[in-house]
């Protein structure tokens, strides 16, 4: 019963989403079937639209298990792009800086980067809100401009190659590189760059299964973010599960630098990231916050970013921006809906 | 006014808190409606004040059927209801408490001075006592009662409804409150009492209507019955009023407080009274193994922050004097390495700190313990051991009679007392050395109740130390061995159970000497 | 330094204090209730868009703004029916607003104005007047009335905000319902009621903040023209205690922190005698609102219920 509830209520949360969304379009004055088609339509062809799709859920995958992960500890992390921008940069820093270095010390090296990059920007918000309690949303978005500012500054100054017009970091030596998947799939060609990246995102997503449900860690996190008080009085250091949780999501969102920097371009790319740290709170919500179902919402979102392009490109009026409003129309309805969810009506005052 | 619930029933998912309620409510009087915990008391008359809607059955008021869907029709129809738990808006002033609803002058401008004046008048036709422009939060609570009682007066409240209005007074408090009641039967106005207070419900009623699993079981007038034959009716069966228990046989010292101050404010009780007080101010007493020492007193004064300090969840800078166990210092230890050293803790509240309401009773089994053997195996003792959860979890539900017996439900599927079992269970199965337990059967149905206060007297004749906080006079005279009562942090005497009387305890919990 | 601290600086702070205001005392109608409003950043966008919509169409910034203060409060009220109806976790259903006018104001102007994200230019005298331009002032009084009449309006409604809060019925019932909701109950008030009223009039002024943005400090919307202003005035509630003139106060510390950022490009140089970074300059609102809202959280104290739903018979 409870399976069922927990399909059903998502499934109709994307439902709602899209006829709100569809009337928007009707509004705009574009054809809501024409606009879905293509916004549905483009992302299972082989090889291009799946691959793409799959290349795309990669990074929503990262994000989303980074904003369950933190949601899981009650926190609410709106600094996954932040987090990813900062990860990402490191993992070129070191991809750039180590350059000569065999790839079987290179990759993992720059691995361990984006982690822990992503690790310490997340840090930052829990280490403010342990100590001095202020809230995680606003300092996460405040540092997701800082972020954003800093990386452009040495981007800018310091790391792109002279004369490149465009904002982006010299490439990082082939050992940085990592296989793409066309390398071992047939038929799928090079070009396509879906990498091993997904695979880590797969494997990310069981082990944050793992972390959650089957260690004494994962009981920590939970219980704190169900309810504080008692998680002190079972002798947890709440302020030590705030910044650790932080710590843990960010470096879930850093990984992201790992498709992106030695998987796809090879380099810092300045504004790589399409709202990724966004998107994964909509997967995350829409994934009821369970590292299985954010895989699952992940291909969804993916399924309508690669949409996206063929919809910018092929309607009138409609801009790729309708994935956003159907993202924003998502996680209203995932809230909204949460209301349902919440157990029967607890007993009434005793007595 | 005549109030007459009839067929009222009430239904909150599983549970049915009222079963076709029949009852009448004579105009003029002061009528105690009784029960122990759940029988559905304070549902019934919250449906007559609008908080709840009735899933059928009708109210009449002077005979005629209303719809109350709301305070604010209840209100309209002359119903006032004094909570068991204040309605107050504590940074607010007793002006703006008073007239928030009804407020005097104009949607563009409130006439503050008119509801002075219109309060101070009330306040002198019933003598009841208050400071107009005094803040709530600054308000000791027998003055915050009096704010909650000009709210009803105010509005012109034909019909009283007091819920649990004696809990938080002192025996001499209650005394004074009795006059006022008495005052207002005079005036014409008809009070309701709910209470599970046998002994005050012989003092001030008229009549009595006993409840029991959501059903009106009794009506008797009060000068016809007695403490006995309520009981009776209020549990079915014949109560046994002591609790029967072997003379104790202490050992060594285990817990050894000396000096205990502590300035930071664990509960709400506390928060209520001033704020920049010591809660806990040089106390100093001694736990043998093999014996119940209770703590009684007032809520607010120190009780709960006396048990967070020794359980090491206050923070230690707010924390002075000494505290060792078995002749250790444990000052310096968490919360985790004190539950590790033997000492278990049974919180007063039990959803805020006791449970994790959403997680299942197998989590919840281990909660304390989580980290370590057996909870956990494999290297690194990172993994949990779901097996050797299962087991422990189905001991405690199997030791201590959790119902549904089902390790799977979430902690808040369970009732009241069921949620309470099993956090004793676990804490019990640690096994302590030293037992901190605080209202144990606070919201308990009566069954539950016996059967806890029997599982802590085998603890205790079992070897374990064990301190007892209870607001409840009659629970904490009948199960320690030792007494002390506690005022504004405080000891202000320790006294033999056996032999004091209420009368010697309650002065002592208003700091008189006994 | 002297070439800094000028008049100029004074109407900087103004000017940037002032959109930060009215979402701040925006804000503070919800959050007084018991709602926690984060989406006032999305609210914003939606005023600054419509008013520089149909301001275009209408040749008229009046008509701009009123616009926007309808645009808003329907979202606000969106959020309010989400939060208070369904009682959603308010932080997440303002994400999902934030969210929604990241993307809707793109294909909004997408489709009326086949643009990817901005609107037309306005021409000069259908932006907001200054309030020299509208009211009659002598020569000498020319330079200090140079403001906005939305900024000088900003100042009317913390004032009149303070009033409302202490003096009059709703007042009272709001912070009522903020603190203790059951009390206001029992005491026969709509809880809910109020608790919708709040959340709109967070939409209508916010919604004026973000129509200042567009069509009174510039001539046009760009995506995301905000910039995260909603939370700095978020922030600047906290720090205000939610108190109007506290608030206020914090918005112009915000605004003279923006105002000194924007003097220093050019003018403070690095040792070595180059400019500093555009992007160092960039960061220091949002550094400062960080490192506000960690040295003074402590001391404020939220009002008792906020972010509670409120659930009778739970």
């Amino acid at each position: 019963m409870k399976v069922l509830r927990d399909l059903l209520f998502p499934s109709l949360a994307v439902l709602c989403a899209f006829l709100a969304g569809a009337v928007i379009v009707a509004l705009v004055g574009d054809s809501p079937i024409e606009t879905y088609r293509l916004l549905l339509g483009s992302a299972f062809s082989w090889p291009d639209g799946i691959g793409y799709t799959l290349f795309f859920a990669t990074p929503l995958i990262f994000t989303g298990l980074a904003v369950a992960v933190a949601l899981r500890g009650g926190l609410l992390n709106i600094g996954a792009e932040g987090q990813l921008y900062v990860a990402a940069f490191a993992t070129a820093w070191i991809g750039i800086t180590f350059a000569n270095l065999p790839a079987v010390v290179l990759v993992p090296l720059c691995c361990v980067a984006a982690i822990v990059a992503g690790a310490v920007w997340g840090a930052i918000p829990g280490v403010l809100k342990a100590r001095f309690g202020s809230h995680e949303v606003i300092n996460t978005i405040m540092l997701n401009f800082v972020a954003v500012a800093l990386v452009g500054y040495l981007t800018q100054y310091h790391y792109r190659i002279p004369g490149d017009p465009i904002m982006e970091t010299a490439p990082v030596g082939s050992g940085a590189h990592i296989p793409r998947l066309g390398a071992f799939i047939p038929g799928l060609p090079a070009r396509i760059p879906l990498n091993i990246a997904f695979l880590l995102a797969l494997l990310s997503s069981w082990l944050v299964y793992v972390l959650l449900w089957k260690t004494k860690w994962g009981y920590e996190i939970r219980a704190t973010g169900q309810n504080p008080a008692a998680a002190e009085y079972g002798g947890v250091s709440v302020r030590r599960e705030v910044v650790l949780t932080m710590a843990i999501s960010g470096a879930l969102a850093g990984m992201v630098g790992i498709n992106e920097v030695l998987g796809y371009r090879y380099r810092y790319y300045d504004g790589f990231s399409d709202n990724y740290g966004f998107t994964g709170i909509a997967v995350a919500l829409l994934g009821r916050n369970h590292p299985f179902g954010v895989v699952v919402a992940a291909l969804l979102f993916a399924v309508l970013q690669r949409g996206g392009v063929p919809v910018d490109a092929f309607t009138q009026l409609v801009s790729k921006d309708i994935v956003l409003i159907l993202q924003a129309l998502v996680i209203l309805f995932v809230a909204a809906e949460a209301a349902f969810r919440r157990g029967g009506r607890r007993r009434g005052a005793e007595g | 006014m005549k109030l007459e619930l009839r067929g009222i029933t009430k239904r909150f998912g599983a549970v049915l808190a009222n079963d076709h309620l029949d009852i009448t409510i004579p105009p003029g009087t002061i009528h105690a409606i009784v029960g122990e915990n759940g029988a559905g008391k304070s549902t019934a008359m919250r449906i007559a004040y609008g908080f709840y809607t009735a899933d059928s059955g009708e109210i009449l008021v002077d005979g005629q059927a209303r719809q109350i869907r709301a305070p604010r029709d209840a209100i309209a129809l002359g119903i006032g209801m004094v909570h068991q738990h204040f309605m107050l808006v504590r940074p607010m002033t007793v002006t703006e408490n008073i007239v928030l609803g009804a407020e005097p002058g104009s949607a563009m401008s409130l006439d503050l001075r008119k509801a002075a004046a219109g309060i101070r008048a009330l306040s002198e036709e019933f003598r009841l006592a208050v400071d107009p422009d005094a803040v709530v939060e600054d308000l000791s609570v027998g003055q915050q009662q009096r704010v909650e009682l000009l709210k009803a007066l105010y509005r012109r409240a034909a019909l009283l409804i007091l819920d649990e209005p004696t809990a938080v007074l002192t025996p001499q408090e209650v005394d004074e409150f009795f006059a006022i009641l008495r005052r207002m039967r005079g005036q014409g106005k008809t009070v309701i009492i709910i209470t599970h207070k046998l002994s005050e419900v012989l003092a001030i009623s008229d009549n009595v209507t006993v409840m029991r699993d959501g059903r009106v079981v009794g009506e008797v007038k009060t000068s016809e019955t007695d403490a006995a034959a309520l009981a009776r009716l209020m549990v079915g069966r014949d109560v046994l009023l002591r609790v029967d228990k072997p003379a104790a046989r202490p050992g060594a010292t285990v817990l050894a407080v000396r000096d205990l101050s502590i300035t930071a404010s664990a509960s709400a009780a506390s928060r209520q009274l001033r704020r920049d007080r010591r809660r806990l101010d040089g106390v100093s007493f001694e736990v043998r193994a093999g014996e119940i020492v209770g703590v009684a007193g007032i809520e607010g004064n120190g009780q709960t922050e006396l048990i967070e300090a020794l359980a090491g969840l206050l923070p230690g800078s707010e924390v002075s004097g000494s505290i060792s166990v078995g002749g250790r210092d444990i000052r310096a230890l968490d919360a985790r390495r004190r539950r590790e050293a033997g000492i278990a803790h049974v919180p007063e509240d039990r959803h805020r700190r006791g449970l994790l309401l959403e997680f299942s009773l197998r989590e919840n089994a281990i909660l304390g313990v989580h980290y370590r053997a057996p909870a956990v195996s494999g290297p690194g003792g990172v993994l949990l051991d779901q097996a050797a959860i299962q087991r422990r979890a189905d001991l405690v539900i199997r030791e201590f009679d959790v119902r549904p017996p089902n390790a799977s439900l979430p902690a808040r599927a369970l009732s009241g007392g069921n949620q309470q079992k099993l956090i004793i269970g676990r804490e019990f199965e640690l096994p302590p050395t030293l037992l901190l337990i605080a209202q144990p059967t606070r919201g308990v149905d009566i069954g539950a109740i016996e059967f806890i206060h029997r599982k802590i007297v085998a603890l205790r004749d079992a070897g374990c130390a064990v301190l007892l906080v209870s607001a409840e006079l009659e629970e904490v005279t009948a199960l320690a061995d030792r007494l002390l009562v506690l005022h504004n942090g405080r000891v202000a005497g320790e006294v033999d159970p056996s032999r004091a009387t209420h009368e010697e305890i309650g002065l002592l919990m208003t700091g008189g000497r006994a | 330094m002297r070439s800094i601290l000028t008049l100029s600086l004074v109407f900087s702070t103004i000017r940037l204090a002032t959109p930060l205001v009215w979402a701040a005392i925006g804000g503070l109608y919800s959050e007084r209730s018991g709602v926690i409003n984060i989406a006032l950043e999305g609210l914003m966008l939606a005023g600054a868009f419509t008013a520089a919509a149909v301001t275009f169409y209408t040749h008229s910034p009046w008509a701009g703004v009123g616009a926007a203060m309808l645009a808003a409060a329907f979202f606000a009220l969106l959020l309010a029916v989400v939060c208070i109806r369904f009682k959603a976790n308010e932080v997440v259903a303002g994400t999902g607003i934030n969210i929604l006018f990241l993307g809707l104001p793109a294909v909004l102007s997408g489709a009326l104005f086949l643009s990817s994200g901005s609107t037309p230019q306005i021409p000069q005298d259908e932006l907001l007047p200054t309030l020299s331009q509208v009211v009659r002032i002598g020569p000498q009084w020319r330079v200090l009335t140079d403001v906005s009449i939305v900024s000088f309006l900003a100042l009317l409604v913390v004032g009149l905000t303070s009033y409302v809060l202490h003096w009059t019925p709703f007042g009272l019932r709001l912070r009522s319902v903020g603190e203790n909701p059951e009390a206001a109950d029992a005491a026969g008030i709509r809880v809910n009621r109020i608790r919708y009223a709040g959340v709109v009039l967070s939409g209508v002024l916010a919604g004026v903040g973000g129509a200042y943005l567009s069509i009174g400090q510039s001539s046009l919307f760009t995506r995301n023209m905000t910039a995260g202003r909603g939370f700095i005035a978020l922030a600047a509630l906290i720090f205000g205690k939610w108190r109007p003139v506290q608030t206020m106060l914090a918005c112009v510390l915000f605004g003279f922190a923006d105002a000194l950022t924007i003097q220093m490009q050019g003018v403070v140089k690095l040792p070595s005698g180059e400019d500093v970074p555009v992007q160092f300059i960039q960061m220091i609102p949002y550094v400062v609102t960080i490192v506000v809202l960690a040295g003074f959280i402590g001391q404020s104290r939220a009002p008792g219920a906020l972010g509670v739903p409120y659930d009778k018979e739970s």
